[in-house]
């Protein structure tokens, strides 16, 4: 509960009353102005990666080639994937201080679901991935309404159990269907032509964006709906939550069905970019990649989720060119065997982040923007929940 | 029926590895609240430990085996007093970040075991009366598993004893009832903390060792596997219940043994098991209601 509270206190401090006000941009000036500004900033940065295939642009040490090449928007694209899916488990940990271990679980069935029905069943594209869409909510629902029976730490056993569940029934590979541990290669026979074929990996690209801009109008839409109010109440405090007669059951059903819902949508999408769906995508290592980038973002913050996938997911393949690398093959053994195992790097990270930087990416930057504004500590007098209550308007931009 | 003394016989040798890792995990979070992931390190470098003992030493003695077991039991208690002294301890009372520190750990920890000792499993030599049987009620039952049964055995008395006998053993057990109390009856219950986490690293580098004998080989992701099993036996069992993680890991294996046999579906009947004990007693088989 706590990881959450240093970063979101504000959320529940500042009760439903005051947020459809600030939503609507009314007395709050500052919040107001901020609001446009974050809408403004997202709408330029939503464009300006929407134009990418059609431009120019090198990033030496970052991106393999120019922008319009395959390479780079199968990179470009694999980020925005991973900030969506970083964003759906967002709606679990930082919403309503779900700690799942079993995300990958929904994101596997996307994948899986979409490639097993597309290569069985003979229908198109769009009524695969509804079908696919309802056997996620399927799951979602029974593995949700019994996990959902323990909170904390019991929760986050139980989710993992299913999801190892899952995990060992594609890599058992049933009836032949799941491919086992080789995966399953994606049947393009009843695909669109735009979306098959490296050529096409800026339709993918879209697709990806797509993916993520809808993913985060859903996530904005739910956690500051009623219901997105009553899920990070029961995070604050499930018992006065009770007393109020509000039934935080329900609440968290619903954040954990949603949260699953995009997984399972990006999953399919992931099933597209990468053309083939592997076991890993449902193991229990990718629900710990998420989780990982989510609090390399900042925990609680929409923006670090998508922060923390992109930057996830960039390091990762950077640290990989790195451990191939001529310069750490000729290193002793001592710095050769951590450098060239980016997990440990990223692992080693992490526990950095979370020791010294409890917000992630968008705390430090936040609290580097706070203490540059104001460098003789604002108002005096000013409690901490005060301070945190005016992360809101900026959480919201 | 030899066939059924021969799977109750194998599941009892499972059971004690669930065991020699559920133990510690359940002492861990019973005492401190934390679900510790990196649990399953403490196993692969026990195991680990154990077979650069058995490789330098050379001889599959007995000697040798008593010698990396008592290392590895070692080499697991030191790494998770380090854990909790260095990077647990920081972070008191926020169970979720703690969750985390031992996530990255674990993540940290086997990329770092797969650049030293590589990703292929290893395999190991024990002594030569391991690869024997032994021929109980018409079965032919590998020796190893008595090993691991009677190790675990015995590790269950010994953590029995200590809590029931000793100073230290009382003060880890009133904190697990009631923590806020100890502390305030002035006891430094942060020394318990060291303590359950070294009993736990030593009981799972223990672990470790038999469970290469076991399988036959070490490989970086062994304590990953088995630490998911352990998972489900402690929520079985209930959390915190030394008792119930004993007769979870126990029931727990023997399903897995007699599923996979007989319907090939292990994996999956464990899993329906923890939910049926979900939904009916959420608290446990042997847990305190919450």
């Amino acid at each position: 509960m706590t990881t959450t509270r240093t970063e979101n206190a504000g959320l529940a401090a500042g009760s439903p009353a005051p947020s459809p006000r600030r939503l609507r941009g009314g007395k709050d000036s500052d919040g107001g102005r901020r609001k446009l500004l974050g809408i403004g900033g997202g709408l330029a940065a939503v464009v300006l990666l929407a134009l990418l295939p059609l431009l120019n642009l090198s990033l030496p040490g970052i991106l393999p080639g120019p922008t319009y090449t395959p390479g780079s928007l199968q990179l470009l694209a694999m980020c925005l994937l991973m900030a969506a899916a970083a964003l759906s488990y967002h709606m679990l940990l930082g919403v309503a201080g779900l700690l799942s271990f079993g995300h990958a679980l929904y994101f596997g069935a996307g994948v899986y679901g979409l490639a097993v029905i597309l290569s069985n069943l003979q229908i198109p594209l769009l009524p695969a991935m509804g079908l696919t869409l309802l056997v996620v909510v399927i799951l979602a629902h029974v593995v949700g309404s019994i996990s959902l029976r323990v909170g904390g730490i019991p929760f986050a056993m139980v989710t993992l159990a299913f999801a190892q569940a899952g995990s060992v029934m594609v890599r058992r590979n049933p009836g032949g269907t799941t491919g086992g541990e080789e995966g399953l290669a994606l049947d393009t026979a009843n695909l669109p032509d735009f979306l098959v074929g490296v050529a096409n990996t800026r339709n993918l690209y879209w697709l990806a964006l797509a993916a993520l801009v809808l993913v985060f109008a859903a996530v904005s839409w739910i956690q500051y709906s009623r219901a997105g109010h009553v899920a990070a109440a029961v995070r604050e405090n499930e018992l006065r939550v009770r007393v109020l007669g509000l039934q935080p059951y329900l609440a968290k059903l619903l954040v954990f069905v949603a949260g699953a819902l995009m997984a399972g949508l990006v999953g399919m999408v992931y099933l597209l970019l990468q053309s083939g769906a592997v076991p890993r995508a449902v193991s229990s290592d990718f629900t710990i990649t998420l989780l990982v980038m989510v609090v390399l973002g900042g925990v609680g913050s929409r923006w670090g989720a998508v922060a923390g996938g992109i930057f996830y997911t960039l390091l990762d393949q950077r640290l990989t060119a790195l451990a191939n690398s001529e310069a750490v093959a000729g290193l002793p053994d001592v710095l050769r065997i951590p450098l060239s195992e980016p997990l440990f790097i990223l692992g080693t990270l992490f526990i950095l982040v979370v020791l010294f930087l409890p917000g992630g990416i968008t705390g430090g930057i936040r609290g580097a923007a706070r203490r540059f504004a104001r460098p003789r500590g604002g108002q005096p007098g000013r409690t901490a929940t005060a301070a945190t209550a005016r992360q809101i308007p900026e959480e919201q931009a | 029926m030899s066939t059924v003394i021969l799977l109750a016989a194998t599941g009892l040798g499972l059971g004690a590895l669930y065991f020699l890792v559920a133990s510690g995990l359940s002492l861990i979070y019973g005492l401190m609240g934390v679900l510790n992931f990196a649990h399953g390190s403490f196993l692969t470098l026990g195991a680990f430990a154990g077979w650069e003992v058995a490789r330098r030493t050379g001889a599959d003695s007995w000697w040798t085996f008593l010698l990396s077991i008592l290392i590895g039991a070692a080499v697991g208690a030191l790494f998770a007093a380090f854990t909790e002294f260095v990077l647990i301890r920081r972070l008191y009372q926020r169970h979720i970040e703690q969750v985390l520190i031992t996530v990255g750990l674990a993540l940290a920890t086997v990329a770092l075991f797969e650049g030293i000792w590589g990703t292929d499993p290893v395999f190991i030599q024990g002594p030569a009366w391991f690869k024997d049987t032994t021929e109980l009620l018409g079965a032919r039952i590998p020796n190893d598993r008595f090993v691991c049964i009677i190790a675990a055995v015995l590790v269950l008395l010994a953590m029995v004893l200590f809590l029931k006998r000793t100073r230290y053993g009382m003060i880890i057990r009133a904190g697990v009832e009631n923590r806020s109390m100890v502390t305030a009856l002035g006891i430094d219950v942060r020394k318990a903390f060291t303590l359950v986490f070294t009993i736990g690293g030593a009981a799972a580098g223990l672990g470790g060792v038999l469970a290469s004998h076991y399988f036959g080989y070490v490989s970086p992701l062994l304590g990953g596997s088995l630490l998911i099993f352990a998972f489900i036996v402690t929520v079985i069992g209930g959390l915190g219940s030394l008792t119930g993680a004993a007769v979870a890991s126990v029931a727990v294996a023997l399903l897995q043994q007699f599923a996979n046999f007989y319907f090939g579906l292990g994996d999956l009947a464990v899993v329906l098991a923890l939910a049926l004990v979900l939904l009916f007693r959420p608290a446990g088989l042997l847990g305190r209601k919450s």
